[in-house]
């Protein structure tokens, strides 16, 4: 199966205004994915669909041929899908390493016995996920950072870290919401290096984000959403000429 | 000089069993922002729990002073964490998305619940934990003699909020639990079972919360099934006092305010040390609404 995740036909009302209205597209695996619309238009609120945030009211989402409308979303996130949030939402209290350390939750399995008397086991494993969540904060570039307040971080350093507390459930599927939402250039530009290289890493990856140069040279395919609906799909270079598109993002006279 | 010390080392007893209890109340409130109102009748369950194990398996004379009360503590823990979980299960589980004054509403029936099923089990008179548990000797610590029993109670209810403490920094549900306190859905689309954590906090407070009445029989050497109410009131005002939905707070607001009321009684009058305590809460409510080490949980409400 080339696809990692799957579509079908789905839809989400909110009291009476439809968010998401029959929305169909296929995530190839180990390609990077762009959802574009304007504001209000429902991209956020697939993302929420997929990670089993919300329940579709019709229509399924196939993640690796698992059905997942009905699984909570810690089974979701164990199955391999991982994601950020549009408006950061770290644990502020918390340190940058011990945010990574929640995020490597489900695939440690001490139970409440084990960790209350401290049994070799148990130590064992919180060793290697320590040793883990360096290995991502390493890899984003927060190594020197991990014993810090995660609310003490820099904006653009806070999305570098919840891309990598994500990273520590180990997905095979990321969701990236405005993953350069209040990143300067540079940042950035190190930002879409880092997609890159997770891509290298194997990933799959879905990505909502306005800033239309990332997207464009960041994803190998992208879906346009406007209204809750899907309005085009292709490769950028095609989207970019599309005049529904043009239309969506311009408006017409 | 002498009566201070012996009323310190007895309001560090008295604080610590209150700490021990109100580290239930502040993590229920951690995680679900929900004041568990039954949570002094666990503890006394607690206290009867201890009574049943030392009167009709006569634990103490079989395995010796020390031992037995370790294997107490093991088994009151063990007991009342089951009842907490059976607790969060039948009372607050189904009503996670209900309005908040609902779950209230419930933690109040529960209370009068186990207060009466204590109580019908029992009976309502005044129970005797049996004498000679602990020998009574005093040990002579800078040349004051402070009773074993009371550095017992000290000791254990320390070494338990070590352990708590350890447990919540250090270990993966710790963690989980901390991240769920947070942000309840951030954690729930990381991959945290935020049911299973609302579960182990069920297991832990009223485990605690159990040691603590056993702690009670074995100090003052009786109990009774109302017991759980003045508990809970002086171990909620330590976890306010502390700061609520914060952990270290309600060790601290609960050493504080068992040495305040000690030291109320001796200095000013036994008559008062109730009143004394809840002068305290009301200072703390004016003065730091927060609690002295401020509430770490944001809360909108």
């Amino acid at each position: 199966m080339s696809n990692l995740l799957e579509i079908c036909g789905v839809t989400k009302v909110f009291g009476g205004l439809t968010a998401v209205d029959n929305v169909s597209f296929d995530v190839r695996r180990g390609s990077i994915v762009g959802l574009i619309g304007p504001n209000g238009a429902g991209k956020t609120t697939v993302f929420n669909l997929i990670t089993g945030n919300y329940r579709c009211d019709r229509g399924e989402i196939v993640f690796d041929g698992q059905l997942l409308s009905r699984l909570p979303p810690h089974k979701i996130v164990y199955l391999g899908i991982a994601r950020t949030f549009q408006t950061i939402r770290l644990f502020q209290n918390m340190s940058v390493l011990e945010n990574v350390l929640a995020g490597r939750h489900c695939r440690m399995k001490a139970g409440l016995l084990a960790s209350m008397l401290h049994l070799p086991s148990e130590r064992k494993e919180e060793r290697e996920a320590l040793k883990f969540a360096l290995h991502e904060l390493e890899f984003v570039g927060l190594r020197e950072h991990a014993a810090q307040r995660a609310s003490s971080l820099s904006y653009g350093n806070q999305r570098l870290l919840e891309i990598a507390r994500a990273l520590a459930s180990e997905p095979r599927l990321l969701i990236l919401d405005e993953p350069a939402g209040g990143m300067n250039e540079q940042e950035t530009e190190e930002l879409m290096a880092l997609i890159k290289k997770l891509q290298s890493r194997g990933l799959t990856i879905i990505l909502i984000e306005h800033d239309m140069n990332l997207v464009m040279q960041a994803c190998e395919h992208l879906v346009v959403l406007e209204y809750g609906r899907k309005i085009a799909e292709g490769p950028p270079e095609e989207i970019q000429n599309n005049p529904k598109v043009i239309e969506a993002y311009l408006g017409v006279d | 000089m002498e009566e201070f010390f012996q009323q310190l080392t007895n309001g560090l007893a008295v604080g610590g069993i209150y700490a021990l209890i109100a580290l239930g109340y502040t993590m229920v409130y951690g995680v679900l922002k929900l004041i568990n109102f039954a949570h002094g009748d666990l503890f006394a369950l607690g206290a009867y729990l201890g009574l049943t194990l030392l009167t009709s398996l006569g634990l103490n004379s079989r395995v010796g002073p020390l031992a037995g009360l370790a294997l107490l503590v093991v088994f009151v823990t063990g007991l009342v964490a089951l009842a907490g979980a059976l607790l969060e299960r039948a009372a607050y589980r189904p009503l996670r998305q209900s309005p908040r004054l609902s779950a209230v509403v419930s933690a109040l029936g529960a209370s009068i619940f186990i207060q009466n099923t204590i109580m019908l089990i029992y009976g309502s008179k005044i129970h005797v934990y049996p004498k000679g548990i602990l020998p009574a000797v005093a040990v002579n610590i800078f040349g004051l003699q402070v009773p074993l029993v009371r550095i017992l109670v000290f000791v254990v209810s320390l070494l338990l909020m070590a352990a708590l403490f350890a447990f919540i920094q250090k270990t993966r549900l710790g963690t989980a639990i901390r991240a769920v306190a947070i942000d309840q859905d951030a954690a729930r689309l990381m991959g945290i079972n935020v049911d299973q954590v609302i579960m182990i906090v069920f297991l832990i407070g009223p485990g605690l919360g159990g040691v603590a009445g056993l702690l009670v029989g074995l100090y003052y050497g009786q109990v009774n099934f109302t017991m759980g109410w003045i508990y809970g009131l002086k171990a909620f005002t330590a976890a306010i006092l502390g700061g609520i939905g914060n952990i270290p707070g309600a060790m601290l607001g609960g050493l504080i305010l068992g040495v305040i009321e000690a030291l109320g009684a001796a200095y000013v009058s036994v008559a008062w040390k109730d009143a004394i305590a809840f002068l305290v809460l009301i200072v703390i409510l004016i003065a730091r609404p927060k609690g002295l080490l401020g509430e770490r949980v944001a809360d909108k409400i």
